[in-house]
């Protein structure tokens, strides 16, 4: 009797359970629903047709965007200053980490320090001397000025997390290297580097995820529309024509989705990385 | 044991030594120069009123940081902010906690939550921005309101509650705030996801053998054991939400009206509306200084509760 009576507890619980996860699951997927099938219809029939899935789908509005709306250029930007930003970290960080984590020199401690600190302290309004500094060094208005802030702005973290992984890892191979010759350079790429790749992976996946998603240095430092990313095209084009709904749903849909195909792809990853920093501190 | 005499630490020589600050020595001259650089320059800038162009600089000591202490304006986005982040304190925080305990057990589907869940989270302030942008909108068109919330109240026949969710000042902020909550909460769902699959699941089997009942199970194990995951989350929220302002802007914009200025688009309008770069960095300072002493009390806070 009490058995059944707890069985039946947890099947209520199950269902009241689900439907609350489906609920607000259902309010995380809508917007990004009503975007994607906004993005296929008219400026006509977009305020007449509320219906989800619309009577005639639209493709039109994804050329005109791409072309007319620019969001091919800034599509290409975004791919450049990423793809950039995101190997030179990797190879900066990787080399930087696994000094701290291999290495004797003095004053390491002091610049390991250095670099989590950047992560510790919030410094809000950080951009204006920044600004500052890229006008002074012509570097303003520049795509190798905007991907060097980027690469800066993911250093720290890629460091800490590669480091971290360097200590854990077993340094067998790494000591096998060095007595067969292999200069430290060699082992860091011959040995240290594919080891690492799991925490590789992480390192680029929340890079990716960050600098493709970066939007106040673009603004700051990016005025022409030839060099724009992304995130500060989509606001120009809203600012110029933000009545033209299924165009700027298209234009959404253009920035949203290489984010939505890399988590999917990647979800594993980027749900490990997150936890794994959760329970560490 | 020839293999041991090979690397001795005391017989570093001095080309190895070089050798080996040439693998930080990439990371460390582009953190100087964008990082550390920068951050001794707004407090140096911070001294002066500076139009940002002008080859002069007029030294005015402490007279930005007196001139904020007066500023009401600035005052009330510190207030805006503490605002949204109290809401995400609360509300984001208590959601993602419930939708954690659900997903904490042998829940079908748990995969495609957690999937949805940090959709939001991935996506970019400006794209969740816009797309809110356009729900919450007030504009008519042919009759018919074209923002999906307005729409939808006029369906159910609601038409005392339509407003115009951006624009009106009893609900601007609450809006922001609440798709800033929207934005965040699959963030600490995963973190607090996490944190309670770490805890022993033989603690719950032994409290329901003795009798335990759920609700005596959640407060006697599985908040007490969360308390250090929850400080965590508290202290990133926190920091996180003060430091909102890309979606305001991408929500509202900026410079019309006050009543959903931030901290951050008060030091952006500092800079580039009224040209003051030295205002703009003792503001950024004044900020940071809120923020840090917030979390340093915060830490303080929670070590002393889990001594307890």
């Amino acid at each position: 009797m009490a058995v059944s009576n707890y069985k039946w507890i947890r099947v209520v619980q199950s269902v009241f359970s689900h439907v609350f996860l489906i609920f607000v699951a259902l309010t995380c997927l809508f917007p990004l629903l009503w975007m994607l099938r906004s993005s296929l219809m008219t400026n006509e029939t977009i305020f007449i047709d509320k219906a989800l899935i619309p009577q005639t789908l639209h493709f039109n509005n994804f050329y005109l965007a791409w072309t007319q709306g620019k969001f091919g250029v800034y599509f290409l930007n975004s791919i450049i200053y990423t793809a950039s930003a995101v190997f030179a970290i990797i190879v900066i960080a990787s080399l930087a980490a696994y000094a701290f984590s291999r290495l004797q020199f003095p004053g390491k401690n002091f610049f390991f320090y250095l670099f989590l600190a950047a992560m510790m302290i919030p410094l809000p309004g950080s951009f204006v001397p920044l600004v500052v500094l890229m006008n002074k060094l012509h570097l303003a208005n520049t795509r190798i000025g905007y991907i060097l802030c980027m690469i800066n702005v993911g250093l720290s973290l890629s460091i800490y997390i590669l480091k971290t992984f360097f200590d854990k890892m077993p340094s067998a191979l790494e000591d096998a290297a060095r007595i067969d010759g292999c200069s430290k350079l060699g082992i860091w790429f011959h040995v240290a580097l594919p080891l690492a790749r799991p925490a590789i992976a992480v390192v680029v996946i929340f890079n990716t995820l960050n600098i493709w998603n970066e939007y106040i240095l673009a603004t700051l430092l990016l005025n022409h529309e030839h060099l724009m990313p992304l995130q500060r095209g989509l606001m120009v084009y809203q600012g110029a024509y933000s009545v033209d709904y299924p165009m700027l749903m298209a234009g959404l849909s253009i920035t949203a989705a290489p984010v939505v195909l890399v988590y999917l792809f990647m979800q594993k990853h980027i749900i490990k990385g997150l936890s794994e920093g959760a329970t560490a501190g | 044991m020839r293999v041991a005499s090979v690397k001795n630490p005391s017989a570093v020589n001095i080309k190895d030594l070089f050798g080996n600050y040439l693998f930080i020595l990439p990371a460390v001259l582009i953190f100087s120069l964008f990082y550390v650089y920068p951050f001794f320059e707004i407090f140096y800038l911070s001294l002066y009123e500076w139009n940002g162009i002008s080859t002069t600089r007029h030294f005015i000591g402490l007279g930005n940081f007196f001139e904020i202490m007066q500023d009401k304006v600035w005052w009330m986005s510190v207030w805006h902010a503490a605002y949204i982040t109290l809401i995400a304190l609360t509300f984001q925080n208590a959601l993602a906690f419930a939708l954690a305990l659900s997903c904490d057990r042998d829940i079908r589907m748990r995969r495609f939550y957690r999937f949805v869940f940090y959709l939001p989270p991935v996506l970019s302030e400006v794209v969740v921005g816009l797309i809110w942008r356009w729900i919450l909108s007030a504009s008519m068109q042919g009759g018919e309101p074209v923002g999906l919330l307005n729409y939808f109240l006029t369906k159910a026949h609601l038409y005392h509650l339509m407003r115009d969710w951006l624009s009106d000042p009893r609900t601007a902020l609450t809006s922001i705030a609440i798709v800033h909550s929207w934005k965040g909460f699959g963030w600490g769902f995963i973190i607090l996801l996490a944190g309670l699959q770490t805890i022993d699941r033989q603690l719950y089997e032994a409290a329901r053998v003795d009798g335990a009942s759920s609700l005596s199970i959640l407060k006697n194990i599985t908040i007490p054991m969360m308390v250090p995951v929850f400080i965590m989350v508290m202290i990133l929220t926190i920091l996180g939400s003060m430091q909102v302002f890309v979606l305001v802007l991408s929500m509202v914009g900026q410079g019309l009206v006050y009543h959903t200025e931030v901290p951050v688009t008060r030091i952006l309008d500092s800079m580039i509306g009224t040209s003051r770069f030295g205002y703009a960095c003792a503001q950024g300072i004044v900020f940071g200084g809120i923020l840090v002493v917030g979390s340093f009390i915060l830490h303080k806070f929670s070590k002393k509760v889990r001594q307890e």
